[in-house]
């Protein structure tokens, strides 16, 4: 069945209500401003008006609201708007949700999901335009979903919505909402935490997640027609839990990284992701990890200036030559 | 909803977080544990009145401040004392401490130390109640200075919104003794003219309760609690509790000894301010004073209670010295619900 992104999320949601009464959802803007993704979402608040509870601007009480719910027993899925947003909820969303279940001594459950869209998505300048999994990797106890593709923004909703024991934030990209693929819903999914080979190559492994995978795909498209460098493409789908594994086991073979990030450059989560392979893949470097990520300025309105800053597929495959050259100095 | 305990079990009540507060300050200036603790000396009628008239559906939530809540609640004494001692039989296994103590299995799961924190999570429990279609409804105790933070403001106008069950119980202990008459100060820090006109802008109905009369708040929550019950929707009370003396200091102290039941009956503590509460402001010795007066409670009686309360926390802290510390390993276990481990 052919689905965009947010067909796809709106499916995972709609099969969690039917599936689970103890499922709500608290705000409906699920699909941000896209035409496409919308239209998506509306059959969904039709059918099920009663169990969609209204929301004012107030993603502090929201974000609390939701982990109280999930306190007395519910599976509350809560809207919190653009990345952005998210800090106004910040105290509920790194300082209550995830220290519950461990601060209670594992008495207490909290299956919770946050939901927000995050990136640079065009016009967004600073204030709407934030990636915050590097900062919401930094708070144990919280599940990272990133999903890339229709088929993980389907399957790691419905692992969020109907599995998980504990808080999840579910960080969906602006500039994905729209995109479609053949997805096979009665196929078996990755279970969650192993990152997905997106493509296969033997020359260097490009580490992504989140918008970053289309870009390494379109960049391994590059290589591969204007270089002969066949890119390996690593979709980690969620960065708590972090399958280092994979990514290790994947630059064991090809020898060579480049790690992709849509956060800012320093402390971003490409940061983690390299320190990682310089540690655990070291013996398999046959050159150093190269970072690519937004850099470390607050992103700008004007349209040449984001571009300016944005790390397009040409960019990545800039990088990757740079990575091949430093190997033959 | 009726009162459904008896005078002699409020009394036993009270005296049980009287006295458990006053070994948990024993045990501080033992350094028996490390860190800052806060105790509910002075406040343990409102707890006590609230939860006698609570049934096991409805859910609490507390703060930093919460040993009075989950022992009236009807925690057991041993459990919280190893857990405020940081030991592996503590409810929380030692990972909470005195400042975020919950104890799940009584309707009490979480406990935020943010100031202002529990009441979102209040909020959203009993919206998540009336989802269920439970009988059950929420109580948020929290103390005047959370009214300071946002945090508030948003949860409840989220409950005035949404139409849920929950009783906010703001325990304004930020009171001088010369100026407990109504209406004479509001709070530490905010600049209402009173406490309940910030709820009321927000079309909760609310109202003000004294903290030492037992009776009026008996009366009181059990109507509140009522109302919420039959409408679901929210009610806001503030209860206007004088300062314990001892809770002046950066470090409670226990100044003028532990209490006394005499002081109830004639016999005057030192030193003076401690004698000045005791007189207009502690709600337990008032209210003894009252029982023995009309004949519901001997002073035999109050002093038998008694006898068997200081019994029951001294096997406290003993269990909670002799329990072991928790093992290493605890320390990254229980991060995550599934599985256990990152």
């Amino acid at each position: 069945m052919r689905v965009n992104y947010a067909q796809a999320m709106a499916r995972a949601i709609r099969e969690a209500l039917v599936a689970d009464r103890k499922v709500f959802l608290i705000g409906s803007t699920f699909a941000g401003l896209s035409v496409a993704g919308r239209a998506a979402f509306a059959t969904l608040f039709q059918e099920f008006g009663d169990r969609i509870i209204p929301a004012p601007i107030s993603e502090l009480g929201l974000a609390g609201a939701a982990t109280g719910a999930a306190l007395s027993g519910c599976r509350p899925l809560v809207d919190l708007g653009a990345g952005s947003f998210t800090f106004q909820a910040w105290a509920q969303l790194v300082n209550e949700a995830p220290n519950i279940h461990y601060m209670s001594g594992g008495q207490s459950r909290v299956p919770v999901t946050f939901y927000s869209l995050i990136g640079i998505r065009g016009a967004g300048a600073a204030q709407h335009s934030h990636r915050t999994q590097a900062m919401l990797g930094n708070v144990p106890g919280l599940r990272l979903l990133l999903p890339a593709s229709p088929a993980d923004a389907y399957h790691l909703m419905k692992w969020a919505l109907q599995e998980s024991d504990g808080p999840s934030i579910y960080l969906g990209h602006s500039l994905l909402l729209d995109d479609e693929e053949e997805v096979d819903f009665s196929a078996p999914a990755l279970p969650i935490g192993k990152a997905r080979i997106a493509r296969n190559g033997r020359d260097v492994t490009i580490v992504a997640h989140s918008i970053m995978v289309r870009r390494a795909l379109a960049a391994a498209d590059l290589l591969a027609a204007r270089h002969r460098i066949e890119a390996e493409v690593v979709d980690m789908r969620t960065l708590s839990p972090l399958d280092r594994e994979t990514m290790v086991r994947s630059v064991a073979k090809t020898g060579r990284a480049v790690v992709a990030d849509e956060s800012h450059f320093s402390f971003g989560a490409g940061a983690e992701l390299a320190a990682t392979l310089a540690f655990e893949a070291f013996g398999y470097l046959k050159a150093p990890v190269y970072r690519a990520a937004t850099p470390d300025a607050p992103i700008p309105f004007s349209p040449p200036l984001e571009s300016a800053l944005v790390v397009t597929p040409e960019k990545f495959a800039m990088a990757v030559l740079a990575v091949l050259r430093r190997e033959q100095a | 909803m009726a009162n459904t305990a008896n005078p002699s079990q409020r009394i036993e009540s009270m005296l049980r977080i009287r006295r458990f507060e006053e070994q948990v300050v024993r045990l501080a200036e033992a350094r028996a544990f490390p860190g800052h603790y806060h105790v509910y000396i002075g406040q343990e009628a409102t707890a006590v009145a609230v939860c006698e008239t609570l049934i096991p559906e409805d859910m609490i939530f507390t703060t930093w401040r919460n040993h009075g809540h989950l022992l009236a609640r009807g925690a057991g004494p041993n459990r919280l004392m190893a857990e405020i001692l940081g030991r592996a039989t503590g409810y929380c296994r030692g990972k909470s401490g005195t400042l975020h103590l919950s104890v799940s299995e009584l309707g009490a799961p979480a406990t935020s130390a943010m100031v202002g924190g529990s009441l979102p999570l209040a909020t959203g429990a009993a919206l998540g109640l009336k989802h269920q279609r439970s009988v059950g409804i929420v109580v948020a105790f929290f103390g005047d200075g959370a009214l300071d933070e946002g945090a508030s403001y948003e949860a409840i106008n989220l409950a005035a919104l949404w139409k849920v069950p929950i009783l906010y119980v703001c325990e304004n202990n930020s009171i001088p003794p010369e100026k407990r008459k109504r209406g004479q100060y509001p709070s530490s820090s905010l600049s209402a003219a009173e406490l309940v006109d910030v709820p009321r802008a927000l079309q909760v109905p609310s109202e003000v309760a004294d903290g030492a009369d037992t009776d009026g708040l008996l009366a009181c929550f059990a109507r509140l609690i009522g109302e919420v019950r039959r409408t679901g929707s929210p009610r806001f009370v503030e209860v206007r509790c004088t300062r314990w003396p001892g809770n002046r200091m950066t470090w409670p102290e226990l100044i003028g000894g532990e209490c006394n039941l005499d002081w109830a009956l004639g016999v005057r503590p030192e030193p003076p301010e401690l004698a000045t509460w005791v007189e207009t402001s502690d709600p337990l010795l008032l209210y003894l004073r009252r029982l023995v007066a009309s004949g519901q409670l001997t002073q035999q009686e109050a002093a038998a209670v008694d006898a068997r309360v200081r019994d029951e926390v001294a096997a406290a802290r003993h269990f909670a010295e002799t329990s072991p510390w928790p093992n290493e390993a605890e320390a990254r276990l229980g991060v995550y619900a599934e599985g256990g481990q990152p």
